[in-house]
């Protein structure tokens, strides 16, 4: 029996109210050598980090832009600032986070999530962590959570991020990728050392607030054999009149039997251009399963890439889009089956609404070494009027005949019988549209964490409204 | 008795087509209708357009519920006032559980929350009347229902959202002998509970046997063509149209 009428909408407000920034060190737009040295003295980069970030400008510089998909020509990267610091150190204790962060992020409900069904938060606001506290019985299990500045830094585990980071997403992988190597800051380190199950999630909540900067955190998560983990990433912004860049990059090492489930409940103001880089690769009998709810943004390129490369790996994507005016939202999933006796399994729906524009792009590809391996794609899309539109682009290429690839799309719309079905109940046309709209996305909603289902159903909630006439 | 509804020189067309022609019917409180007719007579059309189907457009003609013209009035304001459909053919809903839907559907007619127990204990007893399945309330509404369980769910909406109107739109065909039963025990369940006034559009006596039936109205070609007593009803279903029109 589900309870979710019994949450009280939240309103758009929530996300949008905003703190002024000049407490923050503001660097000036644009990339140069210059201002990357000045974030690797910041940061206190080890020399090889400094190099790193200077040979991925090097790369960002001669890499031509993406423009196979939505169009990005209302970013200017060279006016987006690519750094700013808080006025904040890290903290361990929420109460020493400065007050108008610490309210931004209280409103956002992290510190009482944190209390209630989490293992570990963190909490980055603009380019760094302005806190993270993982339970001590979690901590104690071996299980590391922290910001990569500090694991760089820590000898136990500098190594460990030196031989990972980038690695898995090179920043040849396209302009934004070198971008982010060359300007990266704050995101997550995660260690979950072999058979250590971790029951509650961990979560990082990303919080973008300086005007017409970009947000460029790096999640690294190394999962040793048999361990488990969920790890869940918030992210939002409020809305300014300059366009915002998000650039992330996530790169997730599953080991042999370990299972991670990563699940992201995207929200960024509607002027944001969400660039952002998501890989994992699986060992053998290992699994990914991989969780999207995209609501916000501008632009999105999104297609979280899963490589199976041992035997019997998996990976699961359940994912929704919800575009509405004035957004073009890119997103789906790669696949490379690179092993025997893989599976994956794909799932998406996506939505489009007053003008909306929702494209869903997959590739799947199975390599000659990977016989007796599955895949099943299917996506669902729901148009809500006549202005709005829905791709689906369904890549798939097949190296051996012994594999199992299935594939399958529908496009629909709200019926008028559905309609008047619902309102001959007492629901008025708005909450019936609502109605079946949450219905559509029921299957994405009861993956994700209880709370998460809730912002997800509010989220739907308040972007149907007003929507009659 | 008062009237609680009243149309008068109804005309109703979809799509450029005119459906009805100038029809009138009363139905005081409390009172049960047979509404019979051959296939294309209206009798649909006549049901969807009382409860606001956006399908059809009145060109003439008012709708009176309880003394106030809902001609113009939307499908959710007549559900509040209290007029309900049992749909020939209930629509799924994929994602939505049927109990989501009911509570919500209860909430709005009754414009206040109502506590999960509470719901839960009264959707039970509903339940248990038409001897439905309990798990029936976890599942997605209609969505793989065969044509029986589909009906009975109709049905378990009336018993829950006790509207004073119900309109049963051949709520009874396609059925086997048990599950008419079954849906006449909530009919008759409905009746009791509610005092509730009954618009039934059939072709099967069996339903109407446990029911005391007022009135009946035969259509033919989108038009009034004969009322009558309850004991018409039965008639026709004996001999045919052909004996009483």
């Amino acid at each position: 029996m589900s309870e979710k009428t019994q949450i009280n909408d939240i309103d758009r407000s929530l996300y949008d109210f905003r703190f002024d920034e000049d407490e923050s060190d503001r660097f000036t737009s644009g990339i140069t050598p210059e201002i990357i040295s000045e974030i690797s003295k910041e940061k206190n980069d080890p020399e090889w980090m400094s190099e790193f970030r200077q040979k991925c400008l090097r790369i960002y510089e001669k890499t031509p832009m993406v423009k196979w998909g939505a169009s990005i020509e209302g970013l200017d990267v060279d006016n987006i600032v690519t750094y700013i610091r808080p006025k904040s150190r890290m903290n361990k204790d929420w109460d020493s986070v400065p007050d108008n962060i610490k309210e931004t992020f209280e409103r956002l409900g992290i510190p009482q999530a944190e209390r209630e069904s989490l293992a570990g938060v963190g909490a980055q606001y603009d380019s760094e962590l302005v806190y993270h506290n993982v339970r001590s019985e979690v901590a104690k299990s071996g299980v590391v959570y922290t910001d990569i500045e500090s694991a760089m830094h820590d000898p136990k585990y500098a190594e460990m991020i030196r031989t990972h980071f980038m690695k898995l997403v090179p920043p040849t992988d396209h302009k934004f990728a070198a971008l982010h190597g060359a300007v990266w800051s704050g995101g997550s380190f995660v260690y979950v050392p072999k058979g250590v199950h971790l029951d509650i999630p961990l979560q990082s909540y990303f919080r973008l607030n300086a005007k017409g900067a970009g947000q460029f955190e790096h999640t690294l998560i190394i999962l040793e054999e048999d361990s488990y983990l969920h790890f869940i990433e918030g992210c939002s912004a409020p809305k300014y009149y300059e366009a915002g860049l998000h650039a992330g990059c996530v790169e997730l090492y599953v080991a042999k039997g370990a299972k991670l489930r990563y699940s992201t409940i995207e929200n960024w103001s509607k002027n944001m251009y969400n660039l952002n880089t998501k890989r994992a690769i699986v060992e053998e009998g290992g699994k990914i399963e991989w969780v999207s709810g995209s609501f916000g943004s501008h632009v999105s390129y999104l297609y979280p890439m899963s490589i199976l490369n041992g035997r019997g790996a998996s990976a699961e994507f359940t994912g929704i889009t919800f575009a509405g005016k004035g957004q073009n939202l890119d997103t789906g999933t790669k696949v490379v089956h690179n092993a025997p006796d893989t599976s994956s399994y794909i799932n998406t729906k996506s939505i489009s609404k007053s003008g909306g524009i929702s494209t869903f792009r997959s590739s799947v590809v199975v390599n000659k070494n990977a016989e007796g391996s599955k895949s099943s794609v299917s996506c669902e899309s729901l148009m809500l009027d006549d202005i709005s539109r829905s791709d689906t682009i369904p890549a798939i290429d097949i190296k051996t005949d012994k594999c199992d690839v299935g594939h399958e799309a529908k496009i629909g719309r709200i019926s008028d019988e559905a309609l008047f079905y619902l309102t001959s109940r007492g629901l008025s046309e708005e909450d019936a549209r609502a109605m079946i709209v949450r219905g559509f996305a029921d299957n994405v909603s009861k993956e994700l964490p209880l709370e998460y289902a809730v912002e997800m159903n509010n989220l739907i909630g308040l972007e149907m409204k007003g929507n009659v006439g | 008795m008062s009237e609680l509804l009243k149309i008068t020189n109804l005309s109703v067309k979809a799509e450029d087509k005119e459906l009805l022609h100038n029809v009138d019917l009363i139905i005081d409180e409390g009172e049960t209708h047979v509404l019979m007719g051959q296939n294309g007579a209206g009798k649909s059309t006549l049901g969807c357009t009382i409860m606001g189907s956006p399908e059809y457009t009145v060109t003439g003609g008012n709708i009176y519920f309880d003394g106030e013209d809902i001609t113009e009035e939307t499908a959710d304001k007549r559900a509040k006032r209290g007029i309900f459909l049992s749909f020939q053919n209930p629509v799924e809903i994929p994602g939505v559980t049927l109990s989501e839907f009911l509570r919500n559907s209860l909430e709005q007619l009754t414009g206040s929350k109502m506590k999960i127990w509470d719901f839960k204990k009264k959707l039970h007893a509903a339940m248990d009347v038409l001897g439905m399945d309990r798990a029936y309330a976890d599942r997605e509404l209609n969505v793989g229902f065969s044509g029986g369980e589909k009906k009975k769910a109709e049905i378990l909406q009336l018993l829950m959202l006790k509207p004073k109107l119900a309109i049963l739109d051949e709520t009874d065909s396609g059925l086997d002998v048990d599950a008419v039963k079954t849906v006449s025990k909530g009919i008759e369940e409905y009746r009791k509970a509610s005092n509730g006034t009954l618009l039934i559009i059939t072709h099967n006596a069996k339903i109407l046997e446990s029911l005391t039936v007022d009135k009946t109205h035969i259509l033919a070609d989108g038009k009034n063509a004969k009322d009558g007593g309850g004991e018409l009803a039965f008639r026709v279903l004996e001999n045919g149209f052909g004996e009483v029109l």
